[in-house]
This record gives structure tokens, sequence and C-alpha cells, in this order.
């Protein structure tokens, strides 16, 4: 196993840049997580270090190997895809089999490996079936054990579990993140799915636009979004937003929405003003919000959806913009058209700069 | 809801309880089986039908079921004698003399020459334009450019480019004498030259579509593995394209069997009746000798032959065709 | 090997159009001479060294071709017939794939086999019986004679067939709650859902049509019907000592095709990977 380093790396197809000075590495026997939504240049970033795509600019390394001009059969990587890219002419048996074929490990020694590989996935009563007879969940599992049949420096993984169906989905992310445990091995795995991410990786790195955005380990990206586009993209439902002006509130700083305020914690205020900052963006995560008739947010409900075990009560401000509160379902639910108060304690609150769209350290 | 004129009241009953439109409805899968509308849709099925297979039964099934009669009837020598019964006399003396077996042995050498090259080049420059690169387009329109020449074009074309006073190949330096398309021994490799280059267009479309309907990913997932170039093409291209190749190899043949412009224009199955596919012995046998019979018992022969050997290429090359997803 | 990686890449790149533009010359190099040749006089076709191009074109062998030559009243012909064969296959071949794809009626699948089983028959078998039908219909040397015979077409029934099964069940049932029978639903959302196969199979048509051989040298015998592709047998014949108005005439002949293949090159590939590419 090894670790991947990318340094600065950019892809451009004509004028579109893909990939945009991306700077990551991977630690050795990590599960690295590149999440984002489609086309923001994850999958691409996946492909430079398979060596599928060339990078147009910067270095890339596997272990201590520069591997810029390295064909992708030298580089001791495997590769799940999306689909699964199965031979449809060969069994699985022999699917399994190809990669060590093509490295011509000899004969008694490729049976073994393709048994062990078999059986670790649980494919053995399939093995001279055709991938035409096979179902999804089977060929993913073949597909993995063509990855692992060779014993590669890094896994990657390109949306392995998006042609499954949920239930599925919710089976084989358990039974991934056993198999890196028990292999030791380092994983790049793509997804624009934020609960695959949050649930399976050590650590996610978030792309938007070809830019990566933040990286560290899902609770701490969780809880301290380093800006606008993470704090949206994390958390389901997503983090509320709420946009106003700062003013003078007393002798601290506030924002207002609408005629009313929300009152910023001393420590940002204090920062707000050394950066000059003029229109703040608060967030709040649905479940840190709640319904207190002394709450400083006026509201009114505007639906109210039950989930059995909690309920989502969707609620407008008084300047227009929405905002969720996720409450418990032994709460009282309250009247589609009634008005509210929302209450949450300051230390949930999440500041950022409107402009920057950056989070707002407190000083 | 509107109910057709001649439907009536009646009609309107009887069909209470399906709340469709009456006249000419699309098809609705419940239903009796012969009820008014079932019987409406299925006179209107036939009528569609009937403008096909009036020209099929005129003109397809009806001669080719009389050509085998026909070879039962041996033409006289002079015209204006009848024609007279020998049953399948005809068809013993036709098919066992040397005419018909060096004829027979000509058509078969020049499918054995025209099909395999053919699919090959047509394969190897689909594989060459199916890359990546600047300005590919211009080369994918140019392979494909010989679809636009029919055989007659194409061999005026060829017929003079071999010509040896006016020809391009004797400058070139190739100059087999006699000329090459009045040299026995190498007229017929130069029909199928000339064949081959008129069918490289639609052969290079063919294998190009075929090339294209491989997912990428199947080529790259054997990168990734390890393949190098030639491991992928024969071991993952050429299995996947395999559906493809089939169906080159059995309508070229078809087709190769089939051949006659070239053969009238340029050589006249000469010489020394050296290019005399069984098309054209057809062809004089009516046109010049005006031996119908003759003529349908060779017709006879080539159907026989091309169906035989269609039905030994499914039987035999299907079943290596991967018919992957 | 020298270099640095990107440059190997470079070689490989340069090497790989080396062999594409050689490969590219050869083919396109038959027909490259003959425009080049129909613009020379004969005697600098004979000259060797050969005139790779065309410094003074001469234009007169086009009117040559093109009057004494015949070749405009040959590519007439050609036009009429042509144009007849592909309409009448295009509806014929609706009607009939309209009737198997949207109707149930008694022998629906052995009727389909018929019409396939047309595609098996090879020309030649037919041509003895259909000579002497056009004879005593009095067609012989006519545009219904050359046209005639060819009206229906087993593969276009298939390839259209394929086309209207693709048009979603929700469709059909939507249009007959709105009121459509059979014709307007054939005329406004059947063909006009399916006309990328039809256009494959117009082009198709016009493709086979426009080059036939055999029945046109079969069943005209005089410069008022024949076809251009039996015209430049004739040409040939004629203009032998002055190669480049057969050239001419070849360019002439061959136009048409290129301009209908320039304009719908996506259909026709579409037309002939059907059946083949999915097996």
């Amino acid at each position: 196993m090894a670790r991947v380093v990318l340094q600065h790396v950019t892809k451009r197809f004509g004028d579109v840049v893909a990939v945009n000075d991306l700077s990551l590495e991977v630690f050795d026997r990590e599960f690295l997580v590149l999440l984002g939504p489609s086309g923001c240049g994850k999958s691409t970033a996946l492909r430079m270090i398979a060596g599928l795509e060339v990078p147009t600019e910067g270095t890339i390394r596997i272990g201590d190997r520069v591997v810029d001009d390295v064909e992708p059969k030298d580089r001791n990587v495997a590769m799940v895809f999306q689909s699964y890219a199965l031979y449809p002419h060969m069994t699985v048996r022999k699917n399994i089999e190809f990669p060590l074929k093509t490295r011509k490990v000899p004969v008694e020694e490729r049976e073994r490996l393709v048994l062990a590989a078999a059986e670790t996935l649980g494919l053995e009563p399939l093995l001279e079936r055709k991938p035409a007879h096979l179902s999804g969940g089977q060929r993913q599992r073949v597909a993995l054990a063509r990855a692992i049949v060779r014993r590669p420096d890094v896994f990657l993984m390109d949306e392995p579990l998006s042609n499954l169906d949920a239930k599925l989905r919710v089976q084989t992310r358990a039974e991934l993140v056993e198999l890196q445990r028990r292999l030791e091995a380092t994983i790049v795995y793509v997804t624009h799915d934020q609960v695959e991410a949050m649930t399976m990786g050590h650590r996610i790195a978030i792309m938007s636009d070809g830019v990566l955005q933040q990286v560290g380990p899902p609770q701490a990206v969780y809880e301290k979004p380093g800006n606008l586009f993470v704090a949206r993209f994390i958390g389901n439902p997503a983090m509320n937003t709420v946009t106003g002006p700062v003013i003078a509130d007393g002798e601290g700083l506030a924002i207002a929405v609408g005629a009313s305020r929300v009152p910023l914690p001393s420590a940002y205020a204090k920062a707000i003003t050394a950066a000059g900052l003029t229109g703040v963006v608060v967030g709040v995560r649905p479940e840190h919000l709640h319904l207190a008739p002394d709450g400083l947010l006026p509201a009114t409900v505007s639906a109210v959806e039950s989930l059995g075990h909690e309920r989502h009560v969707i609620c407008r401000l008084e300047d227009g913009q929405m905002v969720i509160v996720r409450q418990p379902s032994s709460d009282q639910a309250p009247g589609e058209g009634s008005w509210v108060r929302l209450a949450t304690e300051l230390h949930h609150l999440h500041l950022f700069d409107v402009a920057s769209e950056l989070r707002i350290e407190p000083a | 809801m509107t109910y057709s004129g001649d439907s009536g009241t009646l009609g309107a009953l009887a069909d209470l309880g399906e709340a469709d439109q009456v006249e000419g409805e699309i098809p609705r899968r419940r239903g009796r089986r012969f009820g008014r509308r079932r019987m409406r849709e299925m006179g209107f099925a036939y009528l569609l039908l009937i403008p096909s297979l009036f020209i099929f039964g005129v003109f397809v099934f009806y001669p080719f079921f009389r050509n085998f009669y026909l070879g039962f009837y041996k033409t006289p020598p002079f015209p204006g004698l009848p024609t007279r019964y020998v049953g399948f006399d005809q068809y013993r003396d036709v098919l066992s003399s040397q005419d018909f077996i060096d004829s027979l042995k000509t058509t078969v050498g020049f499918a054995l020459l025209t099909v395999p090259a053919g699919i090959a080049l047509g394969l190897g420059l689909a594989v060459l334009a199916h890359q990546q690169l600047k300005g590919i387009g211009i080369y994918r329109t140019i392979f494909s450019s010989t679809i636009a020449t029919s055989v007659a074009v194409a061999s005026v074309i060829f017929g003079t480019l071999f010509n040896p006073v006016v020809g391009l190949l004797p400058w070139l330096g190739i100059n087999p004498q006699p000329p090459i398309l009045e040299n026995p021994d190498l007229a017929l490799i130069g029909v199928a030259i000339i064949t081959i280059w008129q069918t490289l267009g639609l052969t290079f479309i063919l294998m190009s579509s075929g090339l294209q309907s491989i997912p990428e990913e199947m080529d790259e997932a054997a990168r990734v593995d390890g393949a190098g170039p030639w491991r992928r093409f024969w071991r993952v291209t050429l299995p996947l394209l395999s559906p493809t190749i089939f169906f080159a190899v059995v309508v070229g043949s078809i087709f190769a069997f089939q051949t006659f412009g070239q053969i009238d224009i340029l050589t006249q199955g000469g010489p020394l009746k050296r290019t005399n596919v069984l098309t054209y012995f057809v062809y004089t046998t009516l046109r010049q000798d005006n031996n119908d019979g003759k003529a349908a018992v060779l017709a006879v022969a080539l159907f026989s032959i091309t169906f035989v050997l269609t039905l030994i290429q499914m039987r035999v090359l299907e079943r290596r065709v991967h018919y992957g997803r | 090997m020298a270099g640095s990686p990107r440059a190997r890449r470079m070689l490989g790149k340069s090497l790989r159009y080396l062999l594409l533009t050689v490969l590219a010359i050869v083919v396109i190099f038959p027909l490259y001479m003959t425009v080049v040749n129909s613009l020379l006089r004969p005697s600098q076709i004979a000259a060797r060294p050969p005139t790779f191009f065309p410094t003074n074109p001469q234009w007169s062998s086009y009117s040559s071709a093109w009057n004494a030559g015949h070749m405009s009243r040959y590519l007439l012909n050609s036009a009429i017939q042509t144009l007849i064969i592909t309409v009448g296959q295009l509806v014929t071949a609706i009607l009939a794939a309209y009737a198997f794809a949207f109707l149930e009626f008694p022998l629906k699948r052995t009727l389909f086999l018929v019409f396939l089983s047309t595609l098996m028959v090879p020309f030649e078998v037919t041509i003895v019986t259909n000579l002497a039908t056009i004879n005593d219909l009095g067609w012989y040397n006519s545009y219904q004679g050359l046209a005639v015979p060819f009206l229906a077409t087993g593969f276009g029934a298939f390839l259209l067939r394929q086309a209207f099964l693709q048009v979603p069940r929700d469709l059909q049932d939507a249009a007959s709650l709105d009121g459509y029978g059979h014709w307007k639903f054939m005329t406004r959302v059947a063909v006009p859902l399916a006309r990328p196969a039809v256009a494959a199979l117009g082009v198709f048509a016009f493709l086979g049509a426009w080059n036939q051989y055999l029945w046109p040298l079969l069943v005209t015998k005089d410069e008022k019907y024949r076809t251009v592709q039996i015209g430049l047998k004739q040409l040939r014949a004629t203009s032998i000592d002055q190669v480049n108005v057969t050239f001419a005439g070849v360019i002439i002949a061959a136009l048409p095709l290129v301009i209908l293949l320039l304009l719908f090159q996506k259909q026709l590939v579409r037309g002939l990977t059907a059946g083949a590419v999915k097996g």
C-alpha cells in the first residue's frame, strides 16, 4: 500500500478547466473520499491518478514515485468503475484473472489468488458465470475482486455504489469499510453522495468546479465547514443559511432579518469589524433550531413534513428567506400558517462572509 | 366520444364498456377476439400489407419458385422451337459441366479474395481512425468516401488506372505482361482489388460503428489491469466486435457471390473465362446464348450455394460471437 | 529511447498521423486522379510523368460527357428511377411496419417471416422470370420496368418496425384518448418519431437504387431510359480515346451520391448498423 500525492494538478479540456490547482495528499492506508456534485472534477482527478488522463500541469506521486508519465498498467493501481466495466465475454473467473494474466503470473499462483479474491467477496459459486447472468450487486463484487486480486498500491473507486438499489447500497457500504480495514488498503473513493462520504471515509475532500474546498475528517467537516459550499453540501437536510447586512446593535453587531435582529457573538464581532465585512451569512443546522415562544426570530410556518421519527418544519422569515427546523415527533406540531419564533444557542451559529463565502473565525 | 358512421347504435352498444373511440382506434389490450373492432383492425392491417406483399409475390416469390420449375425445361438451340421437359436431366447436365465447375471455383475464389481482406482492411482503418486525434474527422470522411462510388464508377476508374497506356500503375513500375485485366492469372485479383476498394467505405463505417458501441470503460479497465495495446485489441476489442464482424462476413459473402458489374464492364468473364463468376455466367447464358433453361439452373445453383454458405456461417461462426452487453 | 516522455509522446503522435495520412492518400487517390484527369487533355493524361494537378483545367470534357455522352439524359433517368423506388419503398415499408408494430392480426408472425425471407432471395434467381413478366406487361425499356420490381423492401419493413416499436405505449394511449385514428397516428406521431430510421431507410434505398447495375442493363436498351451506371459503361466504350470525357462522366455519375452522403452521413450510418451492431 502507498500514499498518493497530488501537487498543483490542473487539467484543462480545451477551454474548460476540469481540475484547478489541486493539491491533496492521501495517506497510506487511508480511506479518502472525493466528494462533490456532478462536474466538480472529482472523477477527472481520480482518472489522473489512474493514468487515464494526463494532467495539464502539476505532479502526481504514488508511493514515492513520480508517475506523471507512467502508463496506467505500470502504476500498480486498481480501479473499480461506476459501470463495473466487466468483460462481458469472459466468465467471472476469467474477469478476475485478467490482471494477473497480463502480468504473466504463473498458472498455479494465478489460480490461488483468484480463488482467494473470490472467497473474500463470496463469489465462489459464481466463478463460471458470465456477467450477463449476474445481479447488479454480484457484478459489483466481481469488479472488486478483479481489483483486489493483484494487491495494488492504491484502490481507485468511481461511484461504485450508484448503480445499486438503496438497500444493497447500505449493505455494501459496510462491507467496503470492512474490506478496507482488513486489507489495510489505501482507497481513493469518488462519490456525490454525502452520506457515503460521511460514513465511509477517514477524511473527506470536497470539490466544486474543479477546486478543492476543504479536506478533513467527516466530523470536522461537519462541525466546521470552511465555506458556504461545504456548509450547504454536508448534512441532510442541508444547513440553513440566512443572509443579511451587518448592523450595529447596541454595543455589538447583529444581522438584520426583516425587522428582527440576530445578535452576533462578540468574538465574531471583532473579526467582522477588523475585516470590514458588510454582509454576513449565518448558518444553523436544522437540528440546532427549535421553536420557542421567546425565540429571537419570528417566522411563519410554511409547511410541516412528518417523517415518523422526526418532523421538518419549513418556515418563512420576515424577509422571505426559508429555514427548516428539525424537531422530534414528541414535540407539539405547529399549525401551517401559524406564527412561531425560532431560537438557537449562539455557539451553534456558523458565520460566513457574503462576498468570499469563507468561514469567519472568531478573533 | 365519437362513433364511426357505419357502426350505428348496435355497434356502439356492442362496444359499450370500452371507453375508446370506435373507428380506427389504437389497439387496447382488452377486447374480444373477433368483435367488430378486431375485425376492423385485421382488415386494416392486411390492407397495409397488401402493397408490399403484392410486389413480393409478383417479383420475388413467383420468380423464385418458377425458376426451379424453369430448370426442368431444356431450351432449344433455335428460337421458335418449343421447350422440352427433361426433368432433372438439365440440372444434372449443367451442374456437372466443366463450365459450371470452373465458374463455381472462380466465384468461390473471388469471395475468398475479397471478403477477408476487405474486412481486415476496414477493421484496420476503423481502429486507426478511432483515436482521439485532432482532425480525425477528415480522415474518417476520406476513409468512408468510397461509399459514394458505385460498382460502375469504381470499375471505370480502375479500368483506366490499370490500363497499360494511360494508367498510372505502369508508371509506378507495376507493369505485368499482359496487363492486369487481360492477364488470365491476375485478372481476378485485379477485379478483387477494385471490389475491395469500392466496398471499403461501407466496411469502414460498419466497423467504426461497432467500435463506437464498445464502452470506453472496457478499454480503460483493461489499461488499468495492465494490458498493452495488442492484448487489449485481441482479448477485449475483438471479442466485443465479433457481432459486427460476423454481420460483415455474412453480408459480405452474399454480396461477393452477387458480383456482376465489374465483370461486365471490365473483363466480360475473361480472359479465358478466368473471371466468369456465376452471376456473369447466368447473364451470358441468358442474353447471349438465349438459353433460359440453363440460366435458370445456374441461378438455382447460385441461390443454393449462397443459402448453404450463409447457413454454415450462422452455425459455425455465430457460436464464437459474443453478444455481450 | 532518447528524449523526455513528453517528446516521446509527440513522436508517437506524429507517427500515427503519418500512417493515417499515407492510408488516406492511398484510399482517395483513385478518386482524386479521376477528378484531375477529367480536367486534362487526353495528351496530358497519357504523358509521363503524369500531371497531378490541373494547372489549366479543361472543362470541355464535362460538356462533352453531358451532351454528346448523353450523361444529362442518363442522370435524369437515374433520378426518376431512383426517386420512384425510394418513395415506393418508403411508403410500402411505413405501411407494413405500422401493421407489424401497432396492430394485432392473425398470421402476424408468419407474415413477418415472409417479409424477412425476401432478404434471402438473391436477385439472379428472379431475373429470368421478371424479365418475362416485364416484357409481357409491355414495360421493357421504360421507367415502370426499371422501378416497379423494387417498390417493396423486407429490410425497410424490418428497420421501421424496430423504430415503431420504440414508440412508448403511453403515447399510443394518449393519442387514442385524443381521438386519433390510425392514419393520423401514423402520419402525425409514429413517422415523425421514427424520423431517424425513416431517413436512414431513405438514404439506403436511394443508394441501392442509384447504384443498380444488372437490372437496368437487362431492362433498358437505349439512351432514352438508360441509367447513369449503364451510361458509364457506354461512355467508356464511345470515348475510348478521350479518357478525360470518360472521367468527367464518372464524376457526374458520382457527384449526386457524394452530395447525398455529405448531407445524410449520420442517417446512413444508422441505417447500415441497424441489426449489425446489436446482433
